[in-house]
């Protein structure tokens, strides 16, 4: 049994290598030589039971890991008016992709149409402005939505956009159980850290639990959640609070979920996660590696989840944003790379690699092109792809898992006792005492300190500074013109609807907002297809859900 | 007993832009060089930081961009502050190229801090602006 | 703009214009140019507003409350202002003020005004009194004055509003944090906030239960009234309606009974307790810094005089010689 090269194996672990085996046999592999560069032939696995694969799944949720398939290389695209993002995305998919990941523009994720006041200056710069179901047909205009996957990152206003597509789906006579994507949907965290939220926090857990019935009874290949660290650790937290506020928000999903009356198995599967990578290289793996063991455990010991899939922690991964410098940007490169291998040897799902010019600017096509390149060359060239876990066995990598774990279980007992017992309500508690967003400010300000007093080195910032001088070129500029383009569309599609059918779909709306017990997405899809405004939309949920101001400071 | 009273400087966010990391550290580091924060944090418009300029008599209003509208919102800002007779300089943190800062510089903007300001060079601006204009 | 005289502040003033207002309130916090001139003012034009002193634990929801509070009078066509009192770290100075985050003063037209706990003149203790005046004689009614409430300084500060309004948290063991710091006996009205959580009746209970006592002991008659307890929930604004009639119902009890002359009859003697206590102060540590003082430090240093006789000596000069120079207006 060539693989296990550390000995000392009971039985028991015997059984487990073999049933290792056997799943591992079962599964299709890709068509590449498992060998070194040199020509020495690799095992699929090394060490110590449980294997990838096996619960609690530390080293893998797959038996063969990447010899199967890649993680997914996935880049965002969204910028300008839905046409100009349309165009991006057919490119794409003549490239040979099938997964559309969409970036909104600001005034979209937080709700607001082109034409309002807190819009100026921001439609159609940092993504896709979209303000009605015609936009959304623009946006995917001569794309077989039952052949593509959609990501669409967007908390806050998700019910309103998912209504959108849906409708577009119904429009283009496209069975609702045929399509597949996911959307980000995870509103805890804009209160801890990303601060997109709209509503207050428990209404706004409500839509995720409508949203989940919904895709669960009429969307199953849709992932109605993507529970997301990635924004907690930019806001400043460290590796184990990311960990910990991640899965906790996951869990409290869980419990709304199961308060909804939905079963944990039939939604528990389609929960993904996203995490991110930063540049302390064992950290970041013994996070990943805790957060898969986490999630197993409390999956099943908790919550009673008897289906594999449930158990699974698969997440997506995207190179740390904060890490990158403004100072000789084309370190970043470096910076990059050194993340994505991380996230490779911590076994990720899919990945998305920053560029290097992020620190300055929107990224240009060139430094979205080398970002896509770096994880291509960890992927291909540097043969981490042909071994499950890698690093699991060593000493240290293991240190690093359980004492990440350890920090999360303090983490949660503390929530646990802030919400009696529950999950969601030490969530709740924590959002309204200030708990997650003190502890972020904290752990930033530390960081911070370190940089100025010089304890910590940050390459061409406190040390190596030769160069610094240079100024950078090359950057993306959105044509200002995208703004009053939009508007204008927007004025029309205003002008070209039955106001009066508007009128009524907001009304019902407000009114169904008013009973917990409705689900909302139906009467959010009449209203997306009557051509009501996103803004309208959020507005008439806003009039009885309130909005929500943060209330904690600093 | 000399008596020198601290400088006032009014912090925000315009738009609606959510990164607030960066804010947050730059208030701490400014109290912790003596100066009183009137945090006023996210989701601000020209109108409510004029207001708190003038309520709470601020030397200075510090901004924090990180969505590209810098070049249409802080210029906004200054005109805000011009058009309501307040003579507190604006100084503005953020993702801003170095072609922008200039820009901004030429609209009115006293100090452009890109990211990886240290905290004595964000104490240094505030200070100066502030000398600038008293 | 900083170069405005001020007689044209003043002039400015009666329309509650914002710059106007919000450049006085430094002047006087400050003790500035022409502060004497802008307390005089303000002095003569003062007693009009209802004032209002809002305390509680940090993180009771007292920031949340006024801002509900600005939008229920706003509403009612009424012009509020705030004093909002937060910490000054200790080590550097300086504060981060964020109390006006949770109040939109755009939307509700109120005046909201932040103030560190230190870096005054003669201590907030005078620099709260100042301020209010100031905001009262510009016209604004009510004046909330909020302030965490730790420290002697800060309840004698509420302590002396008409009517004192003490915020706990259902669940945090406020009230039994509240009543060790004196603020049980100072406060008119207590709100019981986060009301949705359990433990909001344990909290109303413990509250009733110490004014029980407090009637036994005597306070409730000093007070001529027993304080009624309103549940909120600032999240969602519930009850925040009930706290502004209680608010009202407290001053309509205030003007018939008459408490409302003697509530500032003691703000007054307060104030000019406070504020010849700084005199003194000041007189004290310029005497000994000066020839007299010198001679007073020496000799009880020589063991010639106690220090106790050397401290009478001082004293002694302070007062058979008054200083005809405001010390306030000593600047260096």
């Amino acid at each position: 049994m060539p693989g296990r090269q550390t000995g000392g194996d009971s039985s028991g672990g015997d059984a487990q290598h073999a049933a290792w085996r056997e799943a591992y046999e079962r599964s299709e592999l890709r068509d590449v030589p498992f060998e070194t560069m040199s020509g020495v032939p690799v095992e699929a696995v090394y060490g110590q039971p449980p294997y990838p694969g096996q619960y609690p799944y530390t080293r893998g949720v797959y038996a063969s890991m990447y010899r199967s398939r890649l993680w997914t290389m996935r880049m965002f695209a969204g910028f300008g008016t839905p046409s100009d993002t349309n165009a991006r995305f057919k490119e794409l998919l003549r490239a040979g992709g099938t997964g559309l990941s969409t970036a909104f523009d600001m005034p979209t994720l937080m709700g607001r149409d082109s034409d309002s006041d807190w819009a100026l200056g921001e439609v159609g710069r940092a993504g896709v402005a979209v303000d009605t179901l015609l936009d959304m047909a623009d946006l995917f205009a001569d794309i077989d939505l039952s052949a593509v996957s959609t990501s669409m990152t967007v908390n806050g206003p998700a019910p309103v956009l998912l209504a959108m597509y849906v409708a577009l789906a119904d429009q283009n006579g496209v069975a609702r159980r045929d399509l597949a994507g996911t959307i980000q949907n995870d509103i805890l965290k804009e209160y801890q850290a990303q601060k997109e939220y709209i509503f207050p926090p428990r209404p706004s857990v409500r839509l995720i639990t409508d949203m989940i019935a919904f895709t669960t009874a009429d969307m199953p290949r849709w992932h109605p959640v993507s529970i997301s660290g990635y924004h907690i650790r930019e806001a400043g937290s460290t590796a184990a609070q990311e960990l910990a506020f991640t899965l906790a928000n996951g869990f409290a999903y869980v419990e709304a979920a199961i308060a909804a009356g939905l079963a944990v198995d039939d939604f528990a599967p389609r929960l993904s996660f996203f995490f991110n990578c930063h540049i302390d290289f064992f950290e970041e793996i013994g996070k990943l590696r805790a957060a898969r063991r986490i999630w197993a455990r409390w999956m099943k010991e908790r919550f009673g989840a008897r289906d594999e899939r449930s158990l699974l922690c698969r997440f997506h991964t995207q190179t740390a944003g904060v890490s990158l410098t403004a100072r000789q940007p084309e370190n970043n490169i470096a910076r990059v790379a050194i993340q994505a291998l991380a996230a490779a040897l911590a076994g990720t799902q899919s990945l998305h690699t920053d560029a290097h010019d992020e620190a300055l600017a929107l990224p240009s096509e060139r430094a979205a092109r080398i970002a896509l390149r770096t994880q291509q060359i960890v992927a291909h060239e540097t043969g981490v792809t042909n071994v499950g876990d890698p690093l699991g066995g060593s000493d240290f990598v293991e240190a690093m898992t359980d004492e990440m774990e350890r920090q999360a279980e303090e983490i949660f007992a503390h929530l646990l006792e802030l919400g009696d017992g529950s999950v969601i309500e030490g969530v709740y508690e924590a959002i309204e005492n200030g708990y997650f967003v003190g502890q972020i400010a904290d752990s930033a300000y530390r960081f911070e300190r370190d940089i100025n007093a010089g304890r910590r080195i940050v390459v061409g910032v406190n040390r190596f500074t030769e160069g610094n001088d240079e100024r950078a070129d090359d950057l993306l500029r959105v044509d200002p013109s995208v703004e009053e383009h939009q508007r204008a569309r927007l004025a029309r599609a205003k002008r070209d609807r039955d106001a009066r059918a508007v009128a009524e779909s907001l009304r019902r709306v407000a009114l169904e907002a008013a009973d917990p017990a409705t689900n909302l997405m139906p009467v959010l899809i009449d209203a997306a297809r009557a051509h009501a405004t996103e803004g309208e939309i959020v507005g008439a949920l806003e009039s009885v859900f309130g909005t929500y101001v943060e209330k904690t400071v600093v | 007993m000399p008596h020198r009273p601290a400088i006032r400087i009014v912090l925000a966010k315009l738009g609606l832009d959510g990164h607030d990391r960066g804010l947050k550290v730059v208030a701490r580091i400014l109290r912790d060089a003596g100066m009183e924060v009137i945090y006023l944090g996210l989701r601000q418009s020209a109108e409510s930081v004029v207001a708190a300029v003038e309520q709470e008599d601020a030397h200075a209003v510090g901004l924090s961009l990180h969505n590209a509208s810098h070049l249409t919102l802080a210029p906004r800002m200054v005109g805000a502050l011009a058009a309501a007779a307040i003579d507190a300089p604006v100084i503005v943190g953020g993702i801003i190229p170095d072609d922008d800062a200039d820009e901004l510089r030429r609209a009115g903007v006293a100090a452009v801090l890109g990211p990886g300001a240290s905290a004595d060079e964000v104490v240094r601006a505030v200070r100066d602006a502030v000398a600038g204009r008293s | 703009m900083r170069a405005e005289s001020i007689e044209e502040l003043l002039a400015g003033a009666p329309s509650g214009e914002r710059r106007v207002v919000g450049r006085l309130i430094s002047i006087v916090e400050r003790d500035g140019d022409g502060a004497e001139e802008i307390a005089e003012w303000a002095h003569a034009r003062s007693g009009r507003a209802h004032i209002v002193g809002i305390t509680g634990a940090p993180g009771a929801g007292k920031s949340t409350l006024v801002g509900g509070l600005l939008a229920v009078w706003a509403k009612a066509g009424r012009r509020p202002a705030v004093l909002a009192v937060d910490p000054t770290s200790p080590l550097t100075g300086g504060a981060i003020l964020g109390d006006r985050v949770r109040m939109d003063s755009v939307a509700t037209g109120a005046f909201v005004r932040s103030m560190a706990t230190r870096g005054h003149r003669g201590g907030l203790a005078l620099a709260v009194p100042g301020a209010v005046r100031v905001l009262d004689a510009a016209g604004f009614d009510p004046v909330v004055v909020e302030t965490t409430g730790v420290g002697q300084v800060e309840v004698d500060i509420v302590g002396a509003a008409d009517t004192t309004v003490l915020v706990v948290a259902a669940g945090w063991g406020d009230a039994v944090q509240a009543s060790k710091a004196g603020l049980l006996e100072v406060a008119d009205l207590f709100v019981v906030n986060k009301a949705d959580r359990h433990g909001a009746h344990d909290a109303r209970r413990d509250l009733d239960l110490m004014l029980d006592l407090g009637r036994v002991s005597g306070h409730e008659d000093r007070r001529g009234h027993r304080p009624e307890i309103v549940m909120t929930t600032s999240t969602t604004g519930h009850g925040v309606e009930g706290v502004a009639s209680a608010i009202d119902e407290h001053r309509r009890h205030l003007v018939e009974s008459g408490e409302r002359a003697r509530a500032y009859h003691r703000r007054i003697a307060l104030e000019v307790r406070d504020r010849a206590q700084a005199l003194l102060v000041t007189r004290v540590a310029k005497l000994l810094s000066s020839e007299d003082g010198r001679v007073a430090l020496d000799a009880a240093e020589r063991r010639a005089m106690t220090p106790a006789a050397a401290a009478r000596a001082v004293a002694a000069r302070i007062i058979a010689a008054p200083d005809r120079t405001s010390p306030e207006h000593d600047r260096s």
